[in-house]
């Protein structure tokens, strides 16, 4: 009985093995991009406000503290969206008939709150807070980048886990002293030394903030409970 | 609906297996059986020496069908959970895992949902998103308050605490507090105004009410005019509404003000009227108290004190460890059924009803009680009756005798004079005057109103809370009566059985909706304070019930119980005068700056400071000569007693709706759901009722998920005749059934109506609480109860057969602190003890590298000794936690949710056993076996100790499950949660995950109340403080039994309590080194009555 296939199909079959190998690493290598990209992710879309609001207005042109209106930064979980009083503060004095901002007066008039549109949301699974990375060194830009350029507000990073827990390994990359967290253009050129200035080096200034600051080990920082509960 | 589980395809197997059918008997079980079988002689001899010895047991049916119990030991979920039925096939397994992986690649490429921020427009002070604040009220309950604090959330109280201020509860909660959440959110709630079934205004009912009350009065002034308005209530203790009642009293002259509480404190009050000729209250100082004597008496579970004497009972029990030569107390319990009280009872005895009058008669007898006379002592139990007044004589001024409610008031008196005589009165038995607005004989209040209505001379009936028509006493026929009423008004939480019969029907706010007032078991006052606006508009308190009656609609509940008290004070704290007819309520004047700090400080407080009420003294007057003795004689043949109680879950039926309290398991029996005529083996023997394993009668087990197979009997008690289901209790008096009240309900709500079966239509009104002549045999057909003490059962025999429960006489632990069980054996216990007390010196060898736990190392102490079993702790998990409540059928194939159970042994015969109590959680092992199984590491280990669970990364292989020798996790086999309806949403704590189906879950020590605490502390640069921390289980605890804190800490409670030496691990042998650690149970027995 003849051969059914030739030999040279031997190559055919050698190759396709060899192909779905690596088809499938492709699939899979593909999907995890996926996973990550901003398409998935949603960072770097500025989302569709109620108002047109802009932090590069608010907190780059007039340089308003973070805190003014992110009242609970400081102390809670939650960082605190103003309520439409803390709006109506200055706008019932400067720009008090933009028509901008007739959604803010109409929330104003009828007390019905200003529906924004959550911009980093996490999901309801992991419990951040914010007041400790605060109170421990970690700046506002360092997760939510440089708002005060920000026209209309989109997150930065992919607020993913391992995204998290590339600071919770490492925080000496990413923590900078506790008066700077709410500078925006951080880290600095140079910082004071004993010969004046010398050049900032995070590799140097890191690890002992984070001493400094008893921050927890990274193991206590990885574990589950953590950030789950 | 559960009548019909029988007849279900899937449920086949319901057939049980009788002893004979039964494969094989295993020398483990035969020894239990024998252990059994020797111990069946003397009664007391319950606790001798060596009673430790004994083997323990969990159930009368773990005797009974020894490879159906086999299986429930080794398998957490007995059916269709965790085996394969078909045969693997290569095929199968590529199309399912295939399907698998394209479903889950799928379901993951969602993109998170985009969510709105709706801040405030003006944010209220202090509220701050994610901070909960805390404020102060009081629970009613049966007309006494319990002081609490409820947890609030942007405005929606989602948790109880105790009040540590408040003396009803010094940070303890019952069950009924912890479940008053879901009562507050419950969907079936009344949410509308109805007149003749159909939604109205309030305007309309008040356009209605005033020209009823007009004519009312206009009758009451006329000379001779009999008014014919009637108010019926509970029983009030509520400043505030007494003092609303009595003005409407004095503006319809001649009205008259009713009150019956089915579940109240009747027979209490009569018997004070009895023995000292005036209605009088009693505080008991269980603190001080060495010998206490409870004639059926379930103080530490049962009663507006309860929660009280139960923290002050277990105080003077600690003496064990704070105090090495001093006795701990010892408790008598001599009772008419199975209680709390009597399960951690150093002496128990279960004895009909009327024999209680008997024992209490001889032992007052042998005190001394002046004119009594002589008195034989109950056959059989002589010897326990010169041991108990040989006790008390000897404790003179440190005793205390308590009677319960349901025994009659001559037994009640025979108790005071009793404390009398041993000059208990004013040392650890106070009187105070009565705590109640009102005191009235309440079956007598309502047995004139009942009467009246008949003779047609009620036309205006306002009923004020309450459920007369499913509660009052059979014999009274209040239905029928109560429709020759013209008009009848119900105020009430739900539309149920009364509202439905009643014109008017106004649903009522929930106390956590309302301002009012309540006193507390010692007189002390409460204001109540709501913590969110009525959930439902049409919705009103009594308060502005009341004050529409009284002409003044528009009047808010806060200005009417704050003008009250304004009032008060400045009548020098005197009962103000009442209010005139024909005047308005003066406008409130200015209130002082004293009254205003007194007001808010009163408030915040959560008590009226300068309210309890004093002690005073009082002396019997009761002439004994003319009290007949009640006491019954033992039932002739073929007669039987009836016990009633109020249910310790649903209460008097008030609670029928809650799914939390009827999915708790009750205390000691562990049934959810239902009720059942409770008999013990003996009757159940005579009557052929269930199955005999070694000549005990016990249950007989289904086998989806150890589930009971009931058999009905029939009821006849004059000439109602009921048929309901009996269960087996070991340790209930023979010839005596126990009925608990509060089931049955025909309109409760879609949790609560038709579960059950209703037993107040045996309930008279001449037999509240007992009732003899009852004829009672066996019926056709059976019932299936849903009962969780066949549920995850520990499975001993994988190491052996070792003790779960130590425990020891006090003469036992003085010998040896441990309680060891095997003494041969405690070289060994001693190094595993070491071991689990966290500091490890000495190690077993494990396969699993060591690790140090450098920061905090979070560690819990159960003192088994003070834990009195009545499961506060489970319903403070339950809500502190979002956790699912899954319903009968569920729990009959052992999935129900709690991820704290409560484990009751028995040791000794089971006519009168030794019952034990063991809470169980997840035991935090350092060497946890269901972390190294999970495929997905989706349990692992923090660097604190806590095995973690994250929901998110659950498959649900439930290997970890399968891997836990302690079978405390918990699987969402189907979507258990609620997350559609929408005033359920407004409940949950935010701080914890909403599971859903498919995911394991389990006991997490509250990490997030770890967390929360922890993050402050890292805040201020400082360490967790000790006792910062409580878990909601200790936090709940009446007893505190539960200690929870950092073993790394040496300093700290809870390492103080491991290195007690009655600290063992459960299954510690397993080299699991648990974190949750026990401490072992300690009675003190009287030696005389050991000397068997």
């Amino acid at each position: 009985m003849s051969q059914t296939f030739h030999r040279s199909t031997n190559f055919i079959a050698r190759t396709s093995i060899f192909g779905a190998v690596f088809f499938a690493g492709i699939l899979i290598w593909m999907l995890l991009e996926f996973n990550r990209s901003s398409y998935y992710t949603q960072a770097f879309f500025p989302r569709e406000q109620p108002v047109q609001f802009s932090h590069k207005h608010h907190a780059g042109d007039d340089a308003i503290d973070c805190r003014y209106c992110h009242t609970s930064v400081e102390t809670q979980a939650f960082a605190g969206i103003p309520p439409t009083k803390t709006c109506m503060n200055c706008h019932s004095q400067i720009w008090a008939d933009s028509p901008y901002l007739e959604p803010v007066r109409e929330s104003w008039k009828t007390g019905k709150s200003i529906n924004w549109t959550r911009v980093h949301d996490l999901p309801d699974f992991v419990y951040f807070n914010h007041s400790i990375h605060v109170n421990k060194g970690v700046g506002c830009s360092t997760c939510h980048g440089r708002v005060d350029l920000m026209p209309l507000t989109y997150q930065v990073a992919s607020l993913q886990m391992e995204w998290c827990l590339e600071c919770h390994r490492n925080p000496e990359k990413f923590i900078r002293p506790k008066e700077d967290v709410f500078k925006m253009d951080w880290p600095p050129s140079e910082q004071a030394s004993a010969e004046g200035t010398e050049r900032w080096d995070q590799s140097v200034r890191g690890p002992q903030l984070v001493k400094e600051y008893q921050l927890r080990s990274t193991l206590v920082l990885t574990s589950c409970s953590t950030c789950h509960r | 609906m559960s009548e019909n589980y029988g007849t279900k395809g899937n449920l086949v197997q319901l057939q049980p297996r009788h002893r004979s059918d039964a494969a094989s008997v295993d020398q483990d079980r035969a020894d239990k059986s024998l252990g059994l079988r020797s111990n069946h002689v003397p009664a007391n001899s319950a606790l001798s020496t060596q009673h430790s010895a004994l083997p323990l047991w969990r159930s009368l049916e773990e005797l009974a069908d020894s490879t159906e119990f086999q299986e429930f030991l080794h398998r957490e979920f007995p059916e269709n959970a965790s085996e394969w039925n078909d045969q693997p096939g290569r095929r199968t397994f590529l199309k399912l895992m295939g399907a698998s992986i394209a479903l889950a690649g799928l379901t993951a490429c969602t993109r998170q949902p985009t969510e709105h921020i709706a801040p405030y427009v003006r944010q209220p002070e202090q509220i701050v998103p994610g901070r909960p604040l805390f404020f102060a009220t009081a629970m009613p309950l049966a007309g006494f308050g319990t002081g609490v604090l409820a947890e609030s959330h942007e405005g929606r109280p989602t948790k109880i605490e105790g009040n540590k201020d408040h003396p009803a509860s010094l940070g303890a909660t019952d069950v009924f507090s912890q479940a008053s959440v879901l009562g507050l959110y419950d969907p079936d709630r009344s949410q509308t105004l109805t007149y003749l079934g159909e939604i109205v205004t309030w305007s309309s009912f008040l356009g209605a009410i005033r020209p009823a009350i007009e004519a009312q009065r206009a009758i009451g002034s006329a000379p001779g005019g009999k008014p014919t308005l009637r108010l019926l209530s509970g029983t009030i203790t509520s400043p505030t509404l007494a003092y609303q009642i009595r003005s409407l009293l004095t503006l319809v002259p001649g009205a008259k003000w009713h009150q019956y509480q089915p579940a109240g404190r009747n027979s209490t009050r009569e018997g004070s009227k009895l023995a000292f000729g005036e209605y009088a209250n009693v505080v008991y100082k269980f603190d001080q108290a060495d010998v206490v004597l409870s004639l059926d008496s379930d103080f530490l579970a049962s009663g507006p004190g309860h929660l009280r004497y139960a923290h002050d009972f277990a105080a003077r029990k600690r003496v064990l460890d704070a105090e090495r030569g001093r006795d701990p107390n010892r408790l008598y319990v001599v009772e008419s059924t199975i209680s709390s009280t009597g399960s951690v009872a150093d002496h128990r005895e279960p004895v009909g009803a009327g024999m209680v009058e008997t024992f209490a008669r001889a032992v007052a007898a042998r005190i001394g009680v002046a004119g009594l006379g002589q008195a034989a002592a109950p056959s059989g139990l002589e010897r326990l009756v010169d041991a108990v007044t040989a006790d008390l004589r000897k404790s003179r001024g440190r005793g205390i005798v308590i009677a319960g409610e349901p025994q009659p008031p001559i037994v009640h008196a025979l108790a005071h004079a009793m404390n009398e005589t041993l000059g208990n009165a004013g040392s650890t038995v106070i009187y105070t005057d009565p705590v109640e607005a009102s005191p009235v004989e309440e079956i007598g209040s309502l047995a004139e109103l009942v009467r009246d209505m008949d003779a047609g001379q009620v036309e205006l009936l306002l009923i004020l809370g309450g459920n007369p028509v499913y509660e009052a006493p059979a014999d009274f026929a209040f239905t029928q009566r109560l429709q020759k009423v013209p008009l009848r008004i119900h105020l009430s939480l739900y539309n149920d059985e009364t509202s439905q019969l009643c014109h008017w029907h106004i649903p009522e706010s929930h106390y956590l909706e309302s301002w009012g007032d309540v006193r507390a078991f010692d007189g002390t006052v409460s204001v109540i304070q709501p913590l969110i606006a009525p959930l439902y508009q049409g919705c009103r308190t009594a308060h502005e019930v009341l004050s529409a009656m009284l002409g003044e609609p528009e009047r808010k509940p806060y200005d009417i119980v704050r003008d009250y008290w304004q009032r008060r004070t400045s009548s020098g704290g005197q009962e103000p005068p009442v209010k005139q007819p024909g005047t308005p309520s003066p406008a409130p004047s200015q209130p002082s700056p004293e009254f205003e700090r007194f007001w808010r400080k009163s408030v915040h407080d959560g008590v009226v400071a300068g309210t309890t009420l004093p002690a005073k003294t009082l002396k019997t007057t009761t002439n004994w000569s003319t009290q007949p003795i009640g006491a019954q004689p033992p039932p002739s043949q073929g007669s039987y007693e009836i016990v009633f109680r109020p249910d310790p879950t649903v209460f008097d039926g008030h609670f029928a709706n809650n799914g939390w309290l009827q999915e708790l398991p009750k205390p000691i029996l562990r049934t959810t759901w239902d009720n059942a005529v409770l008999i013990s083996p003996g009757t159940a023997a005579a009557l052929g009722i269930g199955q005999s394993a070694d000549g005990i009668a016990v249950n007989k087990v289904g086998r989806i998920g150890g589930e009971i197979i009931a058999d009905k009997v029939e009821l006849q008690y004059g000439d109602t005749l009921l048929t309901a289901p009996a269960f087996i209790v070991p340790g209930h008096p023979d010839k005596t059934v126990t009925l608990h009240l509060g089931y049955g309900r025909t309109s409760a709500g879609r949790v609560g109506t038709n579960a059950g079966f209703n037993f107040y239509r045996l309930r008279t009104s001449n037999a509240q609480w007992n009732a003899a002549g009852v004829s009672i045999r066996k019926a056709s057909g059976e019932y299936i109860i849903a009962t969780t003490q066949l549920h995850h059962a520990i499975d001993e025999s994988v190491v052996g057969k070792r003790e779960l429960i130590r425990s020891g006489t006090l003469a036992d632990f003085r010998r040896d602190p441990k309680l060891s069980f095997e003494p041969e054996d405690s070289k060994h216990e001693e190094s595993s003890d070491k071991e689990n007390n966290g500091h490890g010196e000495e190690h077993h060898p494990s396969l699993y590298p060591d690790y140090e736990y450098k920061d905090y190392a979070w560690g819990m102490a159960i003192d088994l000794n003070s834990c009195i079993g009545c499961s506060a702790c489970v319903v403070a998990c339950v809500a502190e936690n979002n956790i699912a409540v899954v319903g009968k059928e569920q729990v009959l194939r052992s999935r129900e949710m709690h991820w704290l159970r409560i484990d009751s042994y028995y040791r000794g015969n089971e006519r009168n056993p030794e019952t034990y109590f063991q809470p169980v959680l997840c035991q935090q092992c350092e060497n946890a076996p269901c972390e190294v199984v999970c495929p997905v590491a989706a349990t692992s280990h923090s660097a604190e100790g806590l095995n973690d669970m994250v929901y998110n990364r659950c498959v649900g292989t439930r290997y970890c499950s399968n891997n836990c020798p302690y079978k405390v996790r918990r699987f969402n086999f189907l979507l258990y949660q609620d997350f559609y309806t929408a005033s359920l949403k407004m409940m949950r704590n935010p701080d914890v995950s909403v599971r859903s189906r498919g995911v394991m879950e389990k006991c997490t020590y509250c990490v997030q109340r770890i967390q929360s605490a922890k993050l402050t502390a890292e805040k201020q640069n400082r360490r967790v403080r000790d006792g910062e921390i409580t878990t909601a289980c200790e936090a709940a605890c009446p007893t505190q039994a539960i200690t929870f804190g950092d073993i790394n800490d040496h300093g700290s409670r809870v390492a103080k309590l491991k290195e007690l030496e009655r600290n063992f691990s459960l299954l510690g042998e397993l080299n699991t080194k648990p974190r949750t650690t026990y401490l072992g149970v300690v009675r003190n027995p009287n030696p005389e009555l050991e000397k068997a």
